[in-house]
């Protein structure tokens, strides 16, 4: 089992692997971006409350639901890589921390938009965005200490060590928050036993939530591809790829 | 019995392979020079063996013989050398604002211990008129035989030095030496660099020399 | 290694650390100095009206404590990083995380504890409820440990690096955010006459998390500082 992961893990596997996957998961990001937005901006109804401005939702719940999954991956994969020295893992994890920062961002300003015709003002404090923005930091601390320490083996150890006490620490951040303050909807999409939201409704924001996770398995993939050039550039797969590529 | 085991030890550092295959037995009563120009990674590589620094690849193991027992320890592992290795670095690891007792004493507190007195290492090195001193007032080689004095004080069956000779004067690179000659004796284990040429029996002594 | 030799090596760490603090007592006034100067700013800045000052008294104290505690992190490894003495605590027969408890007991005796002695003066400044002074107190004895406990994490992380300055407080404060929470809502429930227990509780269970499961990432980055 173990010498699977290894071979799996390995930089050139997983090159190799990851350079024939990149097109289709692009194109069905890219479909399934299509039919979730056709889906929810202009098929699904208009609500009968909040009238058309909230179909932000179709952006904002599922970028503010990936930006903890991605933390959650990012501590996994530093976890993986601290246990097991893998440096596949090292390097997701590295990886994933602009990307989840950039749907931490997405979703703070989505909710900011939302928030203008529902509270009339650009920002509240109410306990969800709080805590996005708190996550957004916590996203900004991890990135900024990839940058600072110079040796990106020890760098990228660091990282996920960051990453696994914020992951201790997030359940912590979001209860405190709640209890500090609690305006914001309740969660009503997690309700299945009682749908309180319209199928066609529903159905796009699902939809919209596969898209940005393959979308982020596509640009985790791209982003780890290049560090692992970047990284690996004096061993000998790199070497003989570069050749390759020179030939052709 | 003791020695120490490393296999296919290889050191990366800022994108540079500053050596690879790396291997090393070392056995009770054995020293190991590192030789190497300047950048040649004869740090790095002390680190890696004190377990301070991981290893891009391979393996160093420590192991404890007996009559009838055998164990191994990897020392990049949890247990790492369990307080029988002492390192002794580019810094002096001495405490400015303590005096040389104190300083000692907090080492002693630390280390496994053996059956030498803070007063006895202490004329070993040669800084018997000290001991109330702050270190701050010592000079350079001063200090560098406090350190010195520390290792004597820790009971530790392997030293690893790097540049020990740093800032001594003849007299304190002989005395340097002769505890060195000493641990052998006893049947420790000393991995060392130096610039200085040293003068140990030959047949004690093993050289590594990295180079590109 | 016996449980005697453990609690021995603790105590002459904290002894070592104490006693080099002493040596340079002038320093020890500096975070209370700063926490005094932050406090005295805010009713300059917003206008000295009791009530206003009143109602912001435990945000102001609190916020203020917070940032006098992330500034004194650095002097938790710094000097022993920077003598070699660091590398030493890490390579022997003791778990290092032991070694980093009695460092920050040490640390937060020195620079948490005195924080704690001013605070009533400062309260007063604020005009502070008399009654809930005590209850200010409590609340920073629960919580600084906190602060040291977390910080030391980040301060290992950032040890090594010739600039850690703002990256600390982006490491540092998110994580912060709980306490602040909790010591400053448990204040104002009992400016307005609420029970606290619960969130003295909650802080009180904060001290005993972080007290179990700090030290061990603490000590892992220290060695990622040295490599």
């Amino acid at each position: 089992m173990m010498k699977f992961i290894h071979k799996t893990a390995s930089p050139p596997y997983f090159y190799r692997l990851s350079g024939l996957w990149i097109p289709w998961l692009g194109a069905i990001t890219l479909l399934l971006l299509i039919a979730g937005l056709y889906g929810g901006l202009i098929a699904a109804p208009t609500d009968y409350q909040q009238g058309e401005s909230y179909r932000i939702i179709y952006i904002h719940v599922p970028a503010a639901w990936m930006s903890l999954f991605i933390y959650m991956a990012m501590a996994a994969a530093g976890a993986i890589g601290l246990i097991w020295r893998i440096k596949l893992a090292e390097t997701v994890a590295v990886c994933s921390a602009p990307i989840g920062a950039g749907f931490t961002l997405l979703a703070l300003v989505t909710g900011s938009l939302w928030g203008k015709p529902m509270w009339g003002a650009w920002w509240v404090w109410d306990a969800r965005l709080t805590a996005e923005l708190l996550l957004l930091f916590l996203y900004l601390g991890v990135m900024s200490l990839y940058v600072a320490i110079p040796d990106k083996r020890v760098a990228s150890r660091a990282v996920a060590l960051l990453a696994l006490v914020g992951m201790v620490n997030i359940p912590i951040i979001h209860y405190s928050v709640e209890w500090w303050n609690t305006l914001h909807q309740g969660p009503t999409v997690t309700k299945f036993d009682k749908p309180s939201i319209d199928m066609r409704m529903l159905l796009p924001l699902l939809i919209m939530a596969v898209a940005f996770k393959i979308y982020y398995v596509w640009a985790l993939f791209l982003r780890v591809r290049v560090e692992l050039l970047e990284r690996e550039r004096n061993t000998q797969w790199v070497k003989e790829l570069l050749h390759q590529s020179k030939e052709a | 019995m003791m020695s120490l085991e490393v296999r296919d030890l290889s050191c990366i550092r800022d994108d540079r392979i500053l050596f690879s295959d790396v291997n090393i037995n070392l056995f009770s009563g054995q020293l190991l020079l590192v030789e190497g120009d300047n950048g040649s990674g004869k740090t790095s590589l002390l680190r890696i063996l004190c377990g301070i620094r991981l290893p891009e690849q391979g393996q160093v193991t420590w192991v404890r013989q007996s009559d009838d027992q055998k164990s191994s320890i990897a020392v990049h592992g949890q247990e790492s050398y369990a307080g029988e290795m002492a390192f002794l670095g580019h810094l002096d690891g001495n405490k400015l604002d303590l005096s040389v007792t104190e300083n000692l004493e907090f080492s002693r507190s630390l280390a496994l211990g053996n059956n030498n007195t803070i007063k006895d290492v202490l004329e070993r090195v040669g800084l018997e008129h000290f001991d109330d001193l702050q270190v701050s007032n010592l000079s350079a080689g001063q200090r560098r035989r406090l350190a010195l004095a520390r290792l004597l004080l820790s009971g530790a069956y392997l030293w690893i030095l790097d540049e020990p000779f740093t800032a001594l004067d003849k007299k304190g690179i002989a005395m340097v030496e002769r505890e060195i000659n000493a641990q052998l004796e006893q049947g420790g284990l000393v991995i060392m660099t130096s610039h200085h040429s040293v003068s140990f029996d030959n047949d004690k002594v093993i050289k590594l020399s990295l180079s590109q | 290694m016996s449980q005697g030799s453990l609690s021995r090596v603790f105590l002459a760490l904290l002894k070592r650390d104490l006693l080099l603090a002493f040596r340079h007592r002038a320093e020890l006034f500096n975070p209370l100095l700063f926490f005094v100067l932050v406090v005295t700013l805010f009713p300059l800045g917003t206008g000295a009206e009791t009530r206003l000052l009143q109602t912001m008294a435990p945000g102001i104290i609190w916020v203020a404590a917070l940032l006098a505690a992330m500034l004194s992190l650095d002097t938790i490894f710094r000097s022993d990083f920077e003598d070699g003495s660091l590398e030493l605590l890490l390579l022997n027969a003791h778990p290092t995380s032991i070694l980093v408890l009695a460092k920050v007991l040490a640390h937060w005796l020195i620079t948490g504890l005195p924080l704690m002695i001013i605070a009533p003066l400062l309260a007063l400044f604020l005009g502070l409820d008399q009654d809930v002074i005590g209850l200010l107190v409590l609340t920073l004895l629960l919580g600084t440990p906190v602060l040291s406990l977390i910080g030391a994490v980040a301060i290992a992380l950032t040890v090594g690096l010739k600039r850690g300055g703002i990256l600390l407080s982006l490491l540092v404060l998110p994580f912060y955010v709980p306490v602040l929470i909790f010591a400053t809502n448990a204040i104002e429930m009992a400016m307005s006459g609420m029970p606290v227990t619960a969130q003295l509780w909650i802080l009180a269970s904060f001290l005993l998390l972080a007290i179990t499961l700090t030290p061990w990432p603490t000590a892992a980055a220290l060695k990622l500082s040295l490599s």
